[in-house]
């Protein structure tokens, strides 16, 4: 009877007019061939989350499988399938276009008071790509996967594996032109778009880390794109440059592809870094502590982002006089994550703090990212390095930052700007029991990772000794809660969208043109371009504490 | 009539995203740039590739560029640096008002220059390194001197040029649509957007060629 008399009062709710971006057309062909960007992040929305289940369905496979030290579900061969899968859809496929894709599209425009992105057109054909990229990726699983894990290096791939890997490199290769396209798209839209008054400096820094994103993304997508090419096509006509026996080097093979795939690292988590941003602002009521050092942070390290690739090869047979050089500029990278992580903290000091569900997962994230990044020093260290290279210590190192940092901030952004982007609230203390869920499962997943490579257990393998058992059982028992955790929210997100109360233009109180306009949103954003006169986070309470 | 002159007369082409013709001309010349910059990336890891290789096997590489004739090369770099100048002429005439007929003249005067550019590639080079089987992996029994290092460079030779032939098929195709739409009356001295940025990628062609013809053709001291 009561979600009877919410539907009710729903349909009058929704803004003055009652129109907006959701309900202005109907039909499957209004969403196929739309160029609102908010639908576009929707678009996006739905077919991460189904890549996102997808590769976490290999992850829960392969740590129920490693419950026992002899492997308790598959052949080795098909475990190797299971890590690539995993490997390949969560970083191509779900973390490098998660929150830039959803949140980016759908908030860019409306955070700096535009009606659109520069070029919508452009940014349907990145989703169209996007989706062609993840259907032959997912034809390739289908059909048999592929064993390479998601580095792909030769000559495995190109001479050795009998799997799909040009399948799936044609994939990653088509996909790659979708990220190529997004970051275009949102730089030309933050130079050219911006408002009246939106000067950068009173950017929201949420942008400003996006616009850092999708630097990497022009500069360094290309060049994966190329050496997936060029390894296409060793492995088909069986020449190449990557091949010993005409006098080509594996090893530029892999400099190639961590000069994308290591800034691809910060592709992941520097939106991240802007949805923390928001959150820290907005649920501590105050303005954030150092803007400039925060927005130039994210730039310093997308710079420094290129020139740490080495730090992958440590132990591959690089020259030692680069792996110091990288060691060296790889430790550079703490510093402007450090800056983050003190101002965040700083913003928080004698702010109103609250905590709803957003802020619970920004909260998370600057413990867990810390962790994460801490860890990180080890492995830029050249003699730790050594030791701990090819173990679970690296697993456990980059789901801190990759899990622990940028999937708990894309979930908290999704939390914080749901409102905005359905018209509607989900239930808070669910939200807040499945953020507890996912942060005490996430520990228990890859905590007992750092101990396991510490003591020398290495990552890939299907089976491992028996003394390793107890470790990897905690770990498997939390990446079972960690599933369910992850579950909790589809389940209330999908219901709110039907039965949620109606939200308001502004349910947080926080501070933001996207807070100024109806949620859901009309098509073109605003009924006038807003005037911007005042800098970005400027909560009235500032000034009260001091 | 004058609320419209008020918002600088929209004409013809103008997007609702933006605010003024102003603003849309700029995005797009920006967009276009950021889009060559990823194609210096794009292409740029095979130049890295290239030059780490030469200089690890430059003797074989010296072999390999002897397989090349030089002077087709060289008629198909002053064909291409013709067509941009007939590419730079076409924008000019549509930045100063000509009539449409002589903005049509330029592009298809362009098109004519890409189009032989294709052509001498694929009769005279393409063609005949198929016949003489020096094609690595489709056609090949080259068996001179430094067998290994020619082959990978001949695989240097066909993915660059082959990438760079890819990039001037993209534009012709781009310059078909540009005379349709100048023959439909599209483009004013006000509005001629597309002509400039495609333009612009016209020229980035060119300047790719620019460096693969002395970087393949002329190694090793040969004239």
């Amino acid at each position: 009877m009561s979600t009877a008399i919410a539907e009710a009062e729903i349909h009058e709710t929704p803004a003055e007019s009652g129109v907006n971006y959701l309900n202005v057309t109907y039909g499957i062909k209004s969403w196929l061939l739309t160029l609102d960007h908010k639908r576009i992040g929707l678009l996006y929305l739905g077919s991460i989350t189904l890549m996102f289940f997808v590769g976490g369905m290999a992850a829960v496979l392969m740590r129920l499988h490693l419950v026992e030290p002899q492997g308790a579900l598959f052949e080795p061969e098909t475990y190797n399938k299971m890590f690539s899968t995993h490997g390949i859809i969560m970083v191509f496929f779900f973390l490098v276009p998660s929150i830039p894709a959803t949140l980016g599209n759908f908030l860019i425009p409306l955070m700096i008071g535009a009606r659109d992105v520069a070029f919508p057109k452009l940014n349907l054909m990145s989703w169209y790509l996007y989706i062609t990229g993840a259907a032959f990726a997912l034809y390739a699983t289908l059909s048999g996967g592929v064993d390479t894990g998601w580095t792909f290096y030769p000559p495995y791939s190109s001479l050795y594996s009998h799997t799909h890997v040009v399948t799936v490199a044609l994939g990653v290769f088509i996909a790659g032109f979708s990220s190529i396209l997004t970051g275009l798209n949102f730089i030309v839209t933050i130079h050219k778009m911006r408002a009246p008054g939106m000067t950068w400096f009173r950017l929201p820094l949420f942008i400003w880390a996006m616009y850092a994103t999708s630097l990497i993304f022009v500069l360094g997508t290309p060049v994966i794109a190329i050496t997936l090419f060029l390894l296409g096509m060793e492995r088909i006509l069986h020449v190449g440059i990557f091949d010993p026996s005409v006098g080509g080097d594996p090893l530029l093979f892999q400099h190639l592809f961590w000069f994308y795939s290591h800034p691809a690292v910060y592709i992941m988590i520097l939106p991240g870094m802007g949805v923390v941003s928001e959150l820290i602002t907005a649920f501590s009521r105050k303005k954030i502590f150092g803007y400039a050092f925060v927005a130039f942070s994210s730039l310093s390290i997308a710079i420094i982002s290129f020139i740490v690739w080495g730090h992958h090869m440590f132990v591959t047979g690089q020259s030692i006089y680069a792996g110091l050089v990288f060691s060296v500029l790889s430790f550079l990278v703490a510093i402007p994550s450090a800056v983050k992580v003190f101002n965040w903290t700083a913003t928080l000091y004698k702010g109103s703090i609250s905590y709803e569900a957003p802020m619970l997962y920004a909260l998370g994230f600057i413990g867990l990212f810390t962790i994460g990044g801490l860890t990180g020093l080890f492995l830029a260290a050249l003699a730790t390095d050594v030791h701990l290279n090819g173990t679970y210590f690296i697993v456990a190192h980059f789901h801190y930052v990759m899990v622990g940092g940028a999937v708990m901030a894309y979930m908290g952004g999704l939390h914080f700007w749901w409102p905005k982007i359905t018209g509607r609230l989900y239930p808070d203390l669910w939200a807040r029991i499945a953020a507890a869920i996912i942060f005490i499962g996430f520990n228990l997943t890859f905590f007992p990772q750092f101990v396991l490579g510490y003591l020398g257990m290495p990552r890939r393998y299907a089976i491992y000794p028996s003394e390793f058992q107890v470790l990897n059982v905690m770990s498997s028992a939390g990446a079972s809660i960690l599933g369910i955790g992850y579950i909790i929210p589809l389940i209330y997100f999908i219901w709110s969208m039907r039965y949620g109360p109606p939200a308001g233009p502004n349910p947080w109180g926080a501070k933001g043109l996207e807070w100024t306009t109806q949620s859901p949103p009309l098509t073109e954003n605003f009924e006038t371009i807003p005037i911007v006169t005042e800098d970005a986070y400027n909560y009235p309470s500032e000034g009260a504490h001091v | 009539m004058s609320d419209l002159a008020t918002h600088g007369a929209h004409p013809q082409g103008f997007a609702h995203q933006f605010e003024d013709i102003e603003q849309q001309r700029d995005a797009g010349r920006l967009g276009m740039w950021v889009f060559l910059v990823t194609e210096i990336l794009f292409f740029g890891g095979m130049f890295t590739s290239y030059t780490i290789y030469r200089a690890l096997h430059l003797e074989s590489f010296v072999q390999g560029s002897h397989q090349l004739i030089v002077k087709f090369g060289a008629t198909n770099t002053a064909v291409l640096i013709l067509s941009s100048l007939t590419m730079a002429l076409a924008i000019r005439a549509a930045q100063t008002g000509k009539k449409k007929g002589q903005i049509i003249f330029w592009l298809i005067l362009t098109m004519i220059l890409g189009a032989a550019f294709i052509g001498i590639k694929l009769r005279f080079e393409w063609y005949r390194d198929y016949t003489e089987g020096l094609i690595p992996g489709v056609h090949w029994f080259y068996n001179g001197p430094h067998a290994p290092g020619v082959k990978m460079f001949m695989c240097f030779y066909f993915f660059m040029t082959g990438l760079h032939a890819i990039h001037m098929v993209v534009g012709l195709g781009l310059l078909t649509v540009l005379v349709i739409m100048t023959a439909r009356n599209k483009f004013s001295a006000e509005y001629y957007s597309p002509l400039e940025i495609s333009g612009l990628y016209w020229h980035f062609v060119d300047i790719v060629w620019i460096f693969l013809f002395p970087l393949l053709y002329l190694i090793g001291g040969r004239y």
